[in-house]
């Protein structure tokens, strides 16, 4: 692969208790790839996300991002320079829209106009109007706008790396395809270097460039989808086939035209 | 005369400035200490179960004990702190009056700031504690960004309720020296002055009301991120303590302080003592409503400089004495005692309040009863009732050994009380006292005591260490001794009794200088 991951994982695990959460898992991401991590709840899908910015510790093997072991690097400030998208946004209820968008900036103390403009920007970026949402608070947003205010904060202090929560997981499913597509053109447009956590392997196959499968807290497979189909694993294979089944069945209920 | 014609609320208003600023400054000094204790207790609790476990309970435990009993034992406290900074650094403090109450008021408040604080920071959503985290910021950026003003509303719930708590229990730290508004209410309530009463019952609902809703505006500009709003709620508090201060920087010299401990007699002697001070040219201003154990311990550290004892109660609870002595020797052993202590007694005023067992005269000769030795027989079938301390006190254990006393049944009363329940017959017995007005009122008789076993209780006036040399002083109190016979004095006391603008101690003090004066 390429001489220097974006992000690595050599030999990791992680233990909660009795349970190990993440056990041995290797994985090298490249720089500008999207890698989706599926898995069902319980995999340590989110544990191995987690443990790239030290929202959580290592217990055994090394992470490295951008060639530096994290271990070395102040988890406060490795935050400030990887992007990370919260399940159902997790914005802060008593800030503004903008004020969400410029919380890192503002941590990393950048100058207050600076941040109005990069704000604005943002904004812009993931498509929602400046002056009709700016200056609301995140309760009186519609799901799918808050997760695009989510994006626009993890974005805010232009990060390399993008990691991503099942960002998409509860939202409807037309907003959850806008997003998922508009996420995927920020992706390229900017050159990031993304994760993100899914449980839905339709989604992981038409966002990713690769996927990783976890099951248990370990790695069953990793590969373009493509090179998924050649694993070996039932369980990948059985996640595979689910969605093309899905398309099948409903191929055979709707008209061809897509005009219920 | 009408309720709202009637003159008292002219003269409980020209007290408001002096117990309202005192009540304000006391309130919210206690309220500020609380706060800056409690806020920080509850923010490094707020993530360790133990030591949050354990503040709390203990704020639990201090909030079950009754106010009153928090602002008594604070007094004691601090007194002992007094000695021992004294003894350790040549210098002390006064464990009178203001600090007592604002740190007994200071740790009452603490259980709902504690309680409040930390259930806010608790309750806040785990992942949005993880959010703070993800987007870069530090624990301490964390508390001040999000969890605080999350917790904002709830923190400032307890905030109110500890503010108006303390304002309510203010009016408690009359007892420990400390003037308040329930100056007027333990006034109003010793010479039944329902106008003193109301006026200090509205007066600190009223307080309590005003500092409330000035909370309550400040958390909303918190909210709000309104500068505004917040801005105009802490103006409002700075106004309300600025209004207390400046009467209180501009007064004059105190003068003589004189004290007066919570029962009618004393607030008319004080009026008395007063009156004739500034008759003197010597200017006097009054401390009421003082708890017993307080007043002789606040004339020794100087923070009174006069009042009138009764000599059984010194030697009682001062000398601690429990053997009864005959009067002219008792009173020449308490002198050289209080000498010791640089007290000086300057003098008897002429009549004794001492304890005596009193009941209805029609059914005292109906049962042939003239002394206490004639109700021994009787005592059996008969209910006795004494203020709140007699019974623990040595005249009764005493009266229950010269005379095999032993009653069916003993209750303790408010004093003003009693009275009325030994006239209708509801008790027998009452341990009454002597001076009281209202023997003659009800048609009670005193029962003689042939076996002396109550020891004598002379009105005696005490002057404060540093006046001891004070001829001026001394002068001027002169007449007054030996002056006031026990029949004068429960006019007097009936008088002040009464329910009208004439019972007011001031005006009752004038009554009997008239009377006394020209003897």
């Amino acid at each position: 692969m390429h001489s220097r991951p974006m992000i690595g994982y050599a030999r990791v695990s992680k233990s909660f208790g009795p349970t190990k959460a993440v056990d041995d898992v290797s994985l090298d991401i490249a720089e500008g790839e999207f890698v989706a991590v599926v898995g069902s709840s319980g995999s340590g899908k989110t544990t191995l996300l987690r443990l790239a910015n030290r929202l959580i510790e290592v217990d055994g093997g090394t992470i490295t991002v951008e060639g530096e072991d994290v271990h070395n690097i102040d988890p406060v400030a490795l935050r400030r320079r990887i992007g990370y998208v919260f399940q159902s946004g997790g914005l802060f209820p008593h800030l503004s829209v903008a004020d969400n968008i410029g919380i890192t900036p503002k941590l990393l103390g950048a100058p207050a106009a600076d941040i109005v403009t990069r704000v604005d920007e943002l904004l812009e970026l993931v498509q929602l109007d400046r002056s009709a949402h700016r200056d609301r608070l995140p309760e009186t947003l519609s799901g799918g706008q808050r997760q695009r205010v989510g994006v626009a904060r993890a974005l805010a202090a232009r990060p390399r790396i993008v990691l991503m929560d099942e960002p998409f997981g509860a939202l409807d499913p037309l907003t959850r395809d806008a997003l998922g597509e508009d996420f995927r053109e920020l992706h390229r447009k900017l050159g990031l270097t993304t994760v993100m956590i899914t449980h839905d392997m339709t989604e992981a196959i038409l966002l990713a460039d690769r996927i990783a499968v976890m099951r248990s807290g370990t790695l069953l497979a990793q590969g373009t989808p493509a090179e998924l189909t050649e694993s070996g694993d039932d369980y990948v294979l059985e996640l595979l086939r689910t969605p093309r089944r899905q398309v099948e069945r409903l191929n055979a209920l709707l008209p061809r035209s897509g005009a219920a | 005369m009408s309720f709202i014609g009637d003159p008292r609320w002219g003269e409980a208003l020209s007290h408001l400035p002096d117990y309202l600023g005192n009540h304000v400054r006391v309130s919210l000094a206690a309220l500020a200490l609380g706060l800056i204790v409690s806020l920080p207790l509850a923010i490094l609790t707020r993530n360790r179960p133990a030591p949050r476990g354990i503040l709390l309970a203990l704020a639990s435990i201090v909030q079950t004990v009754p106010g009153l009993a928090l602002l008594a034992l604070f007094y004691p406290l601090l007194l002992a702190a007094a000695s021992v900074s004294l003894a350790l650094f040549g210098a002390s403090f006064s464990a009178f009056g203001f600090l007592p109450a604002m740190l007994a008021l200071a740790l009452y408040s603490m259980l709902p700031v504690l309680r409040n604080g930390i259930t806010g920071l608790n309750g806040i959503d785990p992942a949005l504690i993880e959010a703070t985290k993800g987007v870069g910021m530090t624990a301490r950026q964390s508390l001040v960004m999000v969890e605080l003003p999350l917790a904002l509303p709830v923190m400032m719930a307890g905030i109110r309720t500890a503010a108006v708590w303390v304002i309510g229990t203010a009016t408690l730290s009359t007892p420990i020296g400390q003037t308040s508004l329930g100056n007027y209410i333990f006034a109003g309530l010793q010479t039944q002055n329902w106008v003193f009463v109301l006026s200090g019952c509205v007066a600190s609902a009223l307080l309590a009301l005003a500092v409330d809703q000035l909370l309550g505006l400040i958390e909303n500009g918190l909210r709000l991120r309104s500068r505004l709003r917040s801005g105009l709620g802490a103006a409002g508090i700075l106004a309300l303590v600025a209004a207390t201060l400046v009467p209180w920087m501009a007064r004059s010299s105190p003068g003589y302080v004189v004290g007066a401990k919570t029962f009618a007699e004393q607030y008319v002697l004080s009026a008395l003592l007063r009156e004739r001070l500034q008759a003197s040219g010597l200017p006097a201003t009054a401390r009421s409503g003082l708890g017993s154990s307080v007043i002789f311990q606040a004339l020794k550290a100087g923070d009174i400089d006069l009042y009138v004892d009764y000599s059984g109660t010194l030697w009682a609870n001062q000398l601690h004495r429990t053997d009864i002595k005959p009067r002219a020797e008792l009173l020449a052993e308490l002198k050289a005692s209080l000498a010791k202590e640089n007290v000086t007694l300057l003098g008897e005023l002429g009549f004794e309040n001492a304890y005596a067992l009193v009941m209805p005269k029609q059914r005292a000769e109906a049962l042939g009863i003239h002394s206490i030795a004639d109700l021994v027989g009787h005592a059996s079938t008969m209910s006795i009732a004494g203020d709140y301390e007699f019974f623990s006190r040595p005249e009764w254990a005493a009266l229950q050994k010269a005379y095999g006393l032993q009653f069916r049944a003993q209750r303790q009363m408010q004093p003003d009380f009693m009275y009325a329940a030994v006239a209708s017959g509801e008790i027998d017995v009452i341990a009454g006292y002597t001076s009281d007005g209202l023997i003659a009122k009800y048609d009670l008789v005193v029962l003689d005591d042939p076996r002396n076993a109550i020891p004598p209780y002379d009105a005696i006036l005490l002057l404060a260490p540093k006046r001891t040399g004070d001829e001026q002083l001394q002068a001027a109190l002169k007449p007054l001794l030996g002056k006031i016979d026990i029949a004068t004095m429960r006019e007097a006391n009936l008088r002040a009794a009464g329910n009208d603008a004439t019972s007011s101690p001031d005006v009752v003090a004038k009554w009997l200088w008239e009377k006394i004066g020209k003897r």
